[in-house]
Formats: structure tokens, sequence, C-alpha cells
């Protein structure tokens, strides 16, 4: 789960982590009285989106306007607040349709004599998180890991204990900070350890960190994003999450315990399991498809979450032909077949159907299906199956 | 022979009481497993599916001499019940549940290695040596005894592998899923150095996906050190980037972890790689028949 850039501010804040004083707001009227408050001569106007990129990122409605801007006086933040709010930003992240800006923060603008990058994200490797660190900031990570990886110092972070002071030192003689900038990195880096210990954070990243003309550092930019399987123990994150930024079917899945990824194909796909759910989408490329989802009901999917993962599947205008591929582990062949049944008579399943079934309970299952009198093309095996779904999908398509 | 479980394997099902863990305890029953025990806190003194319940491992190993544990713990207490096996002096643990905190995988596994223990999972199928042991809840009869080890990070996808391996008449020595979480207890790398020392294993089928580098470790792995053939396939070739596709570690990021990267990889090492998910099986054939 990812939330805005405010939200992980007000977040790290509370670690005592420094961060600009600012405001995030709703309406250009507030954003001129945010100014006001600030009480400062130059701010900073920044779009909230739950994408990257957003300073060189510019608007579709003005593509002169940019992202993140400079302000003098409250007249000035709230014209330029309202060139933002409701218009679509578009960034390297965003893709070309973009996303509306619904939120903008105003910040009190600081220089520094530094920028930093420093990131925290969990090493599948080393099997815990690692703070990346480098002098390098205020560029994506991605592009100097490519052009000077030596420049990147990574610090494996004990998942019980945090960071270690001797840890803290080696990183500022890396990253050439001065005993003041050392000083500050002392409290500032054990921080954002203890703060993605103990918010659950998968990545949270603060580039740039600006090394201000005293020493100190400071989170200029935040990213910070959830691990979902903790969400458990945070009932906190339901005020953070915005709706707003994620795609609504993919929305209405999770909702259901499903697991679903809107693609642009025209081939629906339902699929137990995530591994064989990538696999099928595969298959149905390589026989000249194009799957137009992954979806993947789970271990245990029953006749409501069966039901609405066609009524998802069938919601994409888009949809020529569906493709159910079951391997029953833990869900039983029976059950998946009476689920089928009863969800194609709940939702009027329109256009072609394959289904391709295997293990638990097989046999019953196949029957089940057979028995239903239903519309179905049933499909022995993996290949077997994407022929017959291409097809179906080429002569749904041409008819 | 085979590697990890086998015949003699004494199992014990932490969470037994819950649905799922009753209906496989059942199922592997059935199969023919030593399930000689369960544990559920304040449920002791009880049976359930025919064997004692037990309100500890330390119990259960006690009473029932148990060496592999079968977790179906919820993703709250998982952590402490790996924490709690591994205290009692089980070896083998093997984590279903699925939904764990990765930071919580990230406390326990430095204790589940100074322990010497070896840990498979969590959210993964199991393990299974066919016709002597299945601790999981893969379907027991699409599997046949031989020769050809399988590890894979799927669910269904990997009974998909084992069903055209059986088909083919290419018996498996033993299945893994390691599981489709960031962090897991055993990586390909850990379970090849298995294989290769097992006598009954003449080939390996790895079934990776896209995210992270366990798979190009694997293919430096088999490049160098690796004496017997190996096939792969690797999920995800058309998985957009950034997009968590079901696995909490199935996610292209930054451009890395992609199915392209990974095939590469292993083509180079000498792993035959089948291009469809249909195809496993028969690119296992031709991996033996090329031998290595």
């Amino acid at each position: 789960m990812k939330i805005h850039e405010y939200q992980a501010k007000a977040l790290l804040a509370r670690y005592e982590v420094e961060v600009p004083r600012g405001e995030a707001v709703e309406t250009p009227g507030a954003a001129a009285e945010a100014f006001r408050r600030l009480n400062v001569a130059r701010a900073v106007v920044k779009a909230q989106i739950h994408a990257g990129g957003r300073g060189k990122g510019t608007f579709a409605e003005n593509p002169a306007r940019r992202g993140v801007q400079s302000v003098g006086s409250p007249e000035e933040a709230e014209q330029t607040a309202a060139a933002m709010l409701g218009k679509t930003l578009v960034t390297v992240q965003t893709g070309p349709q973009g996303r509306v800006v619904r939120r903008v923060l105003v910040e009190a603008g600081c220089a520094g004599r530094r920028e930093l990058y420093l990131g925290l994200v969990v090493d599948r490797n080393r099997g815990k998180p690692v703070l990346i660190a480098s002098a390098e900031g205020g560029v994506e990570i991605e592009t100097v890991a490519a052009r000077r990886p030596e420049a990147i110092f990574h610090e494996p972070v004990d998942p019980w204990a945090g960071l270690r002071g001797f840890q803290v030192r080696k990183l500022a003689k890396k990253l050439g900070l001065d005993a003041a900038g050392e000083q500050s990195a002392a409290a500032f880096l054990p921080a954002l350890a203890r703060c993605f210990l103990e918010q659950d954070c998968s990545l949270l990243e603060i580039n740039p960190t600006v090394v201000a003309e005293d020493g100190t550092l400071l989170a200029l930019d935040a990213k910070i994003n959830f691990d979902d399987n903790a969400a458990y123990r945070h009932p906190e994150w339901t005020e953070l999450r915005d709706l707003n930024e994620e795609e609504p079917t993919e929305v209405r899945a999770q909702a259901a315990g499903l697991s679903y990824v809107k693609l642009d194909g025209n081939i629906g796909c339902l699929v137990n399991g995530a591994g064989l759910a990538m696999s099928t989408m595969d298959l149905i490329m390589l026989h000249g498809g194009k799957p137009a989802n992954f979806l993947d009901v789970g271990g245990g999917a029953d006749v409501p979450q069966v039901t609405e993962a066609f009524r998802i599947l069938l919601s994409d205008a888009g949809v020529r032909a569906v493709l159910v591929n079951i391997f029953g582990g833990i869900m039983r062949c029976t059950t998946i077949a009476e689920a089928l049944i009863a969800a194609y008579q709940t939702v009027g399943v329109h256009v072609p159907l394959v289904v391709r079934l295997e293990g638990t309970e097989v046999q019953a299952g196949r029957e089940i299906l057979a028995k239903s009198g239903l519309n179905i093309i049933a499909a022995s095996d993996l290949t077997d199956a994407a022929r017959k779904v291409v097809a179906a999908c080429n002569a749904a398509v041409s008819a | 022979m085979s590697i990890l479980v086998d015949r003699d394997t004494k199992v014990l099902c932490q969470g037994i009481t819950g649905k799922a863990g009753r209906f496989h305890t059942r199922r592997c029953l059935e199969y023919g497993t030593r399930v000689v025990g369960g544990v559920t806190p304040g449920k002791g003194g009880t049976q359930a599916e025919g064997v004692p319940v037990f309100d500890t491992v330390e119990e259960a190993v006690q009473a029932a001499g148990a060496d592999a544990a079968m977790i179906f713990v919820p993703p709250p207490f998982a952590a402490e019940a790996v924490l709690e096996a591994v205290d009692a002096g089980i070896r083998t643990l093997v984590v279903i549940t699925e939904g764990i905190p990765v930071l919580d995988m990230a406390r326990v596994m430095p204790h589940v290695r100074a322990a010497g223990a070896r840990l498979i999972g969590p959210n993964c199928p199991g393990v299974i040596t066919p016709d002597a042991c299945k601790i999981g809840i893969m379907p027991g009869y699409i599997h046949r005894r031989g020769p050809i080890g399988v590890i894979s990070r799927s669910g269904t996808l990997t009974y998909e592998a084992v069903w055209q391996l059986t088909q083919l008449g290419l018996g498996q020595s033993t299945c893994v899923g390691l599981g489709g979480d960031p962090i897991v207890g055993s990586s390909f790398t850990d379970l090849l150095e298995l294989f290769a020392a097992d006598p009954e294993t003449e080939g390996v089928l790895l079934i990776g996906e896209i995210g992270g580098n366990a798979e190009e470790q694997a293919a430096e792995y088999i490049a160098t050190r690796f004496p017997k053939p190996v096939a792969a396939f690797i999920a995800g070739r058309t998985a957009p980037p950034g997009k968590r596709m079901g696995h909490a570690g199935a996610v292209i990021t930054g451009g890395k972890g992609t199915a392209a990267d990974k095939i590469k990889v292993l083509n180079e090492a000498g792993v035959v790689v089948a291009d469809s998910p249909a195809d496993m099986g028969a690119a296992m054939r031709r991996a033996l028949d090329a031998g290595r």
C-alpha cells in the first residue's frame, strides 16, 4: 500500500525526523492561507499523487506547468495551487493517462549544501531490511546504480535492534559528512530505520535528503509503502489509504479477497494460484492471444468469490472470451465447478467460456460441469485450453 | 533416498484444529504421512483427525517424538509458532500460512538458521516425497516416485509441472515449494545443494517467476557446481512492471527481476528453459536426454 508524501512526512515527524514545515490543502484559497501561516519568503507547492517524477512531470491541461513549483507570495501560492488541483499530472511513473491532483502540499522552501539519497527496502538475499545511501541524491537511485554503482552504499538493518551507531559512523564517512552532519545523522538514520521497522514499511525513501548550511539533515521528499501483509496490525492505515489513486476494479477485487491486475488484452483469465495465473497469461500470449487481466482466486475460493471474480472480469468491456484454469490443491474441483455454475447463472456470462480443470476431485468436478447443460467449452490440458480460448476469442472479434 | 522428508519423518501439525489444518492433516494421513500429533494452545488433551493435540510443541515432541512441523497457524501468530517449533528442537519446518508480515520473517529467520533448522515457505504448498511423506496441501495423487527433483516458487503451477512429469513417466524424488513471499526460508540454491547430494535424484526442474534474483543465483550455482541436468520454467513474461502479481514477491522493480533476464542467465548456465507452461515436463525430458 502506498501513501502520499505529506502523510509520509507526518509519520516521519513522529520519529523526530526533520521535515520542512508545511500543510496539505485541497483548495487554492487554503494554499494562500497556508503560505501566510508559514511566514516565509519562499515556499514550494507540490502536487500530491502516488507517483514519482512530479518535479519534471507536466500537466495535461497546461504542459508549461510542473508538479512542483516555487512560489513567493500568497497570491502566487493560490494561482499555482489552482493550476494543479483537479488537473491531470503526467510523470514518467503515471503512464500517459496521468493522475488527477486532489491535494497539494505547501511547504517552507529550504536551501542546502548538498543532496543525499537515503532509502530502506527489504533485501531478499540478506533476508532483512537494508539502508541504501548515496551522496548523489535528487536523481533516481536506479540511474545512479546503472552509472556509478560504487557510489551506492548498503548497510543491513537488524530487524530486532535497528541501525547501530557504528553503521551510522561508517555511512557518515562514506557520504562525506562533516562533524555536524555526522551528529545529525546519528539521530536521523536510526529514526528512519525505527520508522521502517515499527510501521511495517516495504519501502521508505528520502530523496533527496538535504544537508543544510549548518550540517543538519532534512527530509525534503518522502515516499513510504507499507507491507500489505501487516495491515491487520495497523488499523490506522485505513485512514491513510487514498482509493482515488487505485484502479477501481483492483480495489473491488481486493475487497473480495481476490488478486486482480488489469491488462489491455481481450481474453479474461480466472485462475487459482499466482504462478499458474501468470503462466496462463504467458500461455495465451504464446498462442497469439492477449490476456485482459491477471486474476488469482486464491486457495480457498467459494461461490461468492468466484461470482465476484466473474463480475469483475466481465465488467471489462474489452473481454471477448474467458479462460478458467484451475489446478485443485486446497481448492477442490467440485467446489470450483459448483461455484462456476452458480456464478454463470447469477452473472449471466455472455462470452465464450473455456474451462480447464485438474487436481483434487477432478472427475466429479468435470461431471458437475458436463451435467450442468451450460455452454462451457471443456479443455483437457493447458495447450488445448489456450488454443480453444484464442479461437473462441478470434471468432467473437470477427463476428 | 530423497531430500528433507521420508517414510520415517514424524510430523506435527501446528494449527491442527483450524479448518485448513484439520482438512490437510486428514489428507496427509490418507497419503501415508506419519502425522504423530498437533498443537493448538488451549486444546491440549483432545484429539483431531485421530491424532493427539497438545498445548505446546515441547509436549508434542516429548510425547509423540515429532521431528518435522507443518504450520497452518494464522499470520498474526505464525512467527511465534516458528520460534516455538525451533525452541522445541524441530529442525524441519514447513510453513503453509499465507500473509505473514515480511518483517516477521526477517525477525525469525536468524533464529531458525542459528538453530541449524531448515524452513520451507512461508506461503508455499509444502514438501512431498512421493509414496513416503507429504507435508503440505498438494494433491497427492498427481505424484509418482522417481528420479526428478522439483523446486518451485509457486503452488498450483508446481502441481501442473508435477502432473506433466508424471504423465511422461518421470517420477519425482522430492518436490519442494519455496513459497511466494519476498523473504522465504530456503532458496533454489539451498535445495539444489541437497539434490546434488541425493543419489536418487537424476535431474531437477526449477519453476521460477518474476521478482528478486533467486533464479539468477541458482543459474550461477548450476553453471559452476551443480552436476545434474536441469530444466526450468519462469512465469510472468507478460507481467507489467511495478505490479504485484498475486505473490508478494512477484513484482518487477526498477527494471529488475524480469522473466527475460532470468531465462537468459538460465540458458547461459546450460539449463533447458521451457517456453510454454505446457512444456515443463517435456523440457525436463530434453534436459535428461542431453545429459550433463
